[in-house]
């Protein structure tokens, strides 16, 4: 079954994503999603249901170290980086009315 | 004849012998680059400054008897999703248009140490999200074999770049193949390593459950003793692994007596071009002719790779893209209306079109009520394949089989249907979700006179047996590396020669 993406949902993808899609774009993507998904749903050919997911590859547990400082205050050069920066900060536009 | 005609080794052998120097390697570089760049745009950024700079303090390093590795004073050319220090990052993208790191990519510093000389950053596919190199913010690398055609992705700078000569080596990275396939398209060689086996810290993340950082170069030799540099344990990859041998170099062996070697029927099967199944199988032939028992088998679940590896590389990359805000570095939009519309719109200005499409779709399958049904799924799928690779390095030391299914495609042919494109990747992209190691190498050419790549998988951290074979097999072809070279006709692979 073709899967169908409603204007809610690539609303939704929207706010998710981060991203400002106009009405074209929208449609595009609409259409775009709903090939993929159709293409994705192959996997349910599989059946997963006694399979573990498997993130990594490998055994991986947390690698622990003590915080020491190596390297040197490295924050001109990082805020040289920025479009816009103030008294040594990141500069943003109004976050609170 | 150009110094860039030579494979790394041998450069490196010529200025430890005094016959030229680094800055004459360096200077050949960039000759080559102005001859080629118009037609080919291997490179987002030249270094030439503090290359040249940088020549002078190696070939002291090199004459006091400080630097003496293999690689040391030989140009190179890296992907620009590899961060650089004060050198233009770009990932081929808008919205990194202006980023200068503050600090270098392990690999890459890995590199240096060994007096390696950074030339440039390489074109690539936006963020490394494609496979022809098209989908750049600066425009699409040519394959220097035919400039009507693609040179592979999304690392298709860095093999474009070796494979005309504008450099000594590169580096690259591989997601789902991304060293690999344009490795094949361009006719040079390319190892994607065991996950874990090069830092990725310093690396612009896409996929990083699968991101890989790996060497491209002219021949076997050369991939192997450029990963022996790059690989470290790294404390600030948490992902690195410590592994027992780095000595990838004691595995150029021409000999592959009782190695056996299996030969997945599921990867000769529709959409495999028939001249690119001819030169593989052939090269299987060498392979059994020099002692090696091949045989063919079912390895399963093949076209499960591919839907399940968008599913997993688009939800990291959602997750992984979403530092590109317009407030730390890069793009930010002209005008907008407080934070939330200048993050929108500084991302929607700066991101191309297939890097949206990809983090709407990671964005989707995260979103509650559809991970279970596609995130957890593919996870799931992706137990099931590291599970049939496990059953088959049961029985066999290599797989082998094809790079991609066709050699390089027309420019413009491959965008306008993503599935379409998606699945070019399908001998590849298995070998990232499990994790494994994999070397792409030339075995030919088709009738248009474009390359034909030959790829070998070893099982996880078993790089040395794939190194062998396929150093084995490169022994036994009489092939040339470059449409440039004047002089690799008569040097490359020669039967008996020994290139160490």
């Amino acid at each position: 079954m073709p899967n169908i993406i409603s204007d809610e949902t690539i609303e939704y993808v929207g706010i998710l994503a981060k991203l400002e899609l106009d009405e074209v774009q929208k449609e595009h993507a609409k259409k775009d999603i709903g090939e993929m998904l159709d293409y994705i749903d192959k996997l349910n050919e599989l059946d997963t249901a006694n399979v573990e997911p498997m993130s990594h590859v490998f055994p991986v547990n947390n690698v622990f170290r003590e915080d020491v400082i190596l390297n040197e205050d490295g924050s001109y050069d990082t805020l040289k980086n920025a479009p816009s920066e103030k008294n040594g900060g990141f500069e943003v536009p109004k976050t609170i009315g | 004849m150009s110094l860039m005609s030579l494979t790394a080794l041998e450069l490196g052998r010529k200025i430890k012998a005094k016959e030229v120097t680094v800055e004459q390697a360096v200077l050949e570089a960039f000759e080559a680059i102005e001859e080629s760049e118009e037609k080919l745009n291997s490179f987002v950024t030249l270094n030439k400054k503090a290359a040249l700079k940088r020549a002078k303090e190696v070939q002291k390093a090199i004459e006091e008897g400080t630097l003496k590795g293999p690689l040391a004073g030989v140009p190179v050319a890296v992907k620009d999703n590899m961060c650089t220090k004060d050198l233009l990052t770009t990932c081929s993208s808008k919205i990194l248009y202006n980023f200068l790191p503050t600090y270098t990519a392990q690999a890459v510093m890995n590199l240096e140490e060994a007096g390696a000389i950074v030339i440039g950053k390489t074109n690539m596919d936006e963020f490394a999200m494609g496979s022809t190199t098209e989908t750049s913010a600066f425009g699409a690398t040519k394959n220097p074999w035919n400039e009507a055609h693609v040179p592979g992705g999304s690392s298709g700078g860095s093999c474009a770049a070796v494979a005309a000569e504008e450099c000594s080596f590169a580096l690259g990275s591989d997601t789902g193949g991304s060293i690999r396939q344009p490795s094949s398209f361009c006719g040079v060689t390319g190892i994607k390593p065991t996950y874990g086996t090069v830092s990725r810290y310093g690396l612009i993340a896409y996929g990083s459950s699968l991101d890989q950082i790996g060497p491209v170069a002219k021949d076997v030799s050369d991939c192997a003793a450029i990963l022996e540099v790059i690989a470290s344990y790294d404390e600030k990859d948490s992902t690195s692994v410590k592994r027992e041998d780095y000595d990838f170099t004691s595995a150029l062996i021409d000999d592959v007596k009782g190695m056996k070697i299996g030969i997945p029927r599921d990867y000769f099967g529709e959409g495999l071009e028939e001249e690119v199944k001819e030169a593989v199988l052939k090269a299987a032939e060498e392979l059994r002719k020099k002692g090696a028992i091949v045989e063919e088998f079912d390895l399963s679940l093949v076209e499960y790779a591919i839907p399940a590896y968008y599913v997993i590389a688009c939800a990291e990359a959602s997750s992984n893209l979403a530092r590109f805000d317009g407030v730390k570095y890069g793009y930010r939009t002209k005008e907008y209306d407080g934070l939330h519309n200048m993050y929108k719109k500084s991302r929607s200005e700066g991101f191309g079109e297939e890097v949206k499409r990809r983090i709407m779709l990671g964005s989707f399958v995260l979103s509650s009520g559809y991970y279970d049904a596609y995130y957890i799924k593919a996870l799931r799928t992706k137990a099931l394949i590291k599970k049939a690779f496990d059953k088959a390095f049961a029985s066999y030391d290599i797989i082998l089989g094809p790079a991609a299914p066709t050699t390089a495609p027309k420019l413009g042919e491959s965008l306008s249907d993503p599935i379409k494109m998606y699945l070019g990747d399908i001998y590849t992209i298995a070998v990232n979700l499990a994790g494994l190691p994999g070397i792409s190498l030339p075995c030919g050419f088709d009738k248009k006179g474009l390359p034909i790549g030959l790829q070998l998988i070893g099982d996880c951290f078993q790089e040395k047996k794939m190194i062998q074979a396929a150093y084995t097999y490169e022994k036994t072809r009489e092939g040339k590396h470059s449409p440039f070279s004047k002089q690799a006709d008569t040097t490359l692979g020669q039967k008996g020669e020994s290139r160490s």
